[in-house]
């Protein structure tokens, strides 16, 4: 197959999986709607989160914060200063950016368990930050942004993110966005190296990369997208809480990017969505059969994860990789 | 109370804490020098212990005593039991690789944590201590329990001591920490060696929560914050040195209870935490611990 061809093929791929997401919103029925609308916000979380565990073969364990750097930073700017929506957003992955930058040349220092470690206490640091500045982020409770709060005035015309319709399209362009820049990053020469990193550092430093750079700048992307789906949440959906930062949030997204495949660019969006609708049904059918048990998010996850490890390691796309679609990305 | 009398109380609160989390640590340190695994789940093992505790306990009825006894012998045994299953079944088939044993605790992590929610519900139950006699102190008077639960921990901690330092079980727990290639090629058994380590780590967690739980009451997310405070200890005191986990224990412990006491509980959680985040960045090996090999 030459080159040219296989890249044509990817492009058209990833353009139709984004066309007919677009779609979609036509057809799905008003609670899907809102569904898809908060997964494909909550797959930009997981797609910052790929780049770090699933192209670089770092894993993280304190990825809520970079989350909650874009909530809280879009948010509390929305909240406190009255900011407008736009540089709220902007706020937002500046904050992302500045937080992975700082948290990356620290933890990048180590390796292995011990940068599992250390990101699980800075994750848990900015947890515990969000609950000592109660006052300004009311902790667990968290802050509400008002209707009035999530509008964009562009000249006459005025976007309302409350409404269902335009969420939709804002979290697909969003989604979109990322998406094809995910794609173009791991597909250039700096993608290959992250890919070489985690691969094998040694060689790759051998090769004459910097590759404490390079780790560097793939957190402080991951950071940004991880932002930038946080601050999406907080101006679509209007909330912005503690319970974002625990250690739960940061687990979400390697289950999500485990269950659709690490280092696949559509992984994070296909384990996002099965793992939403796994949770949001078994819940129903667990609890309509097994009354009283209690059954909570917390068994359906569990096991996921414990089966995913054991027989599925390289998720659904990695193993349609290995297997069939040698080409995909 | 004048200063130092609160000074006193907050070093004697301190103590039991120190107690409980050398035990809880020292279990998660022997699985992680030995097995190379970090157990995500031992905290799970904490609170599957207490529950266990209470439903021993509330089942024997009787005078406490006898309840307390039973459990201190009957739980952590079931969770031995437990923490031998999961590793057959799951940490085993996975052969100990970092990353996928993380992502397999992880998840026993909730799965554990679902069984007791179903099992054992979301309410927080006490434990009737098994006496409840005082210290009279010229200050205050003082729980004889907690006093008893340091001397407890003490001895368990010199018994787990000797076991490893002057028995042939733990002259082949050494053996497999220090170089488990030449191990096996010395006939050691190092599978069931993981095995055994892996049990013995989850029941001493599972000693330190029965021992804890008549002060504090028995949860099902209880596990979080002590393993936290173990993964502190383990750091401090160097990942796999069992000698640097007691001195951690007993600083952590010591500073916990007396900062807690002075401060707000909330910004020394904050101030520990980032302490130790920075240990671990610029002093990998913990404070007493030797350089990896």
């Amino acid at each position: 197959m030459r080159p040219g061809n296989a890249d044509k093929r990817v492009i058209l791929l990833h353009l139709a999986v984004v066309a007919a997401l677009f779609l979609l919103q036509f057809v799905l029925p008003t609670y899907h709607h809102g569904v898809f609308a908060r997964v494909m916000v909550l797959a930009v979380f997981a797609m910052g989160y790929n780049i770090v565990f699933g192209y670089t073969g770092l894993l993280s364990l304190g990825h809520a914060m970079f989350f909650c750097a874009g909530l809280y930073g879009a948010g509390l700017t929305v909240y406190h200063l009255d900011w407008a929506v736009p540089p709220a957003f902007l706020a937002g992955l500046v904050s992302g950016l500045v937080l992975a930058v700082g948290v990356g040349v620290l933890a990048l220092r180590t390796t292995g368990v011990a940068f599992l470690i250390v990101t699980l206490m800075f994750g848990q640091i900015f947890y515990l930050l969000t609950l000592y500045f109660a006052e300004y982020t009311r902790g667990d409770d968290g802050i509400v942004l008002s209707q009035a709060m999530r509008r964009i005035h562009l000249g006459d015309t005025v976007v309302d993110l409350t409404n269902p319709a335009t969420r939709y399209l804002v979290a697909w362009a969003l989604f979109s966005i990322v998406l094809f820049v995910t794609l173009a990053l791991v597909r250039r020469p700096f993608g290959r190296v992250l890919i070489a990193i985690r691969e094998n550092e040694e060689r790759t430093r051998l090769l004459g990369y910097d590759t404490f750079v390079s780790k560097l700048a793939a957190m402080a992307v991951s950071g940004v997208i991880c932002a930038a789906a946080g601050a999406a949440y907080a101006l679509l959906f209007g909330y912005a809480g503690a319970s974002f930062a625990e250690v739960h949030f940061s687990i979400l997204p390697l289950l999500w990017v485990l269950v659709g495949g690490a280092a696949t660019v559509l992984g994070p969006i296909l384990g996002t969505l099965l793992m939403f609708y796994l949770v949001d049904f078994s819940n129903d059918l667990l609890n309509a059969y097994f009354q009283g048990w209690n059954l909570s998010y917390l068994g359906v996850v569990g096991v996921a994860l414990v089966l995913l490890i054991l027989f599925f390691p390289k998720g659904l796309l990695g193993t349609v990789r290995e297997r069939w679609v040698k080409w995909l990305p | 109370m004048s200063f130092s009398a609160i000074l006193l109380l907050a070093t004697l609160e301190g103590l039991v804490t120190a107690a409980m989390l050398a035990l809880m640590a020292l279990g998660l340190s022997l699985v992680f020098g030995v097995m190379r695994v970090v157990n995500v789940a031992h905290g799970e093992f904490f609170m599957l212990g207490a529950i266990l505790a209470w439903a021993v306990t509330t089942a024997i009825g009787g005078h406490p005593a006898l309840g307390f006894v039973a459990a201190l012998i009957v739980a952590p045994l079931l969770v031995g039991g437990v923490a031998l299953a999961s590793e057959r079944l799951v940490l085993r088939r996975l052969q100990y690789e970092p990353e996928a044993t993380i992502v397999a605790t992880i998840g026993m992590l909730y799965i554990i944590q679902q069984v007791a929610l179903t099992f054992y519900g979301p309410d927080a139950r006490p434990v009737v201590a098994p006496f409840t006699w005082r210290v009279t102190l010229p200050w205050f008077g003082y729980s004889g329990y907690k006093l008893a639960v340091i001397g407890f921990s003490i001895v368990m901690l010199i018994a787990t001591w000797l076991v490893l330092t002057r028995t042939k079980a733990g002259l082949v727990m050494r053996a497999t920490q220090y170089d488990r290639e030449t191990a096996q090629s010395f006939g050691i058994p190092v599978d069931r060696v993981y095995a055994w380590v892996f049990a013995l780590g989850a029941m001493l967690a599972a000693v330190a929560a029965v021992l804890i739980v008549p002060i504090q009451q028995a949860h099902y997310l209880m596990g979080h914050d002590p393993l936290l405070l173990s993964f502190i200890v383990v750091i401090i005191g160097g990942l796999g040195s069992l000698r640097g986990t007691l001195v951690a224990a007993l600083l952590i412990g010591l500073s916990d209870g007396i900062i807690s006491v002075f401060f707000s509980p909330t910004l020394a959680k904050i101030v520990a935490t980032a302490i130790v985040a920075l240990v671990l960045v610029f002093r990998p090996q913990g404070l007493f611990g030797a350089k990896q090999r």
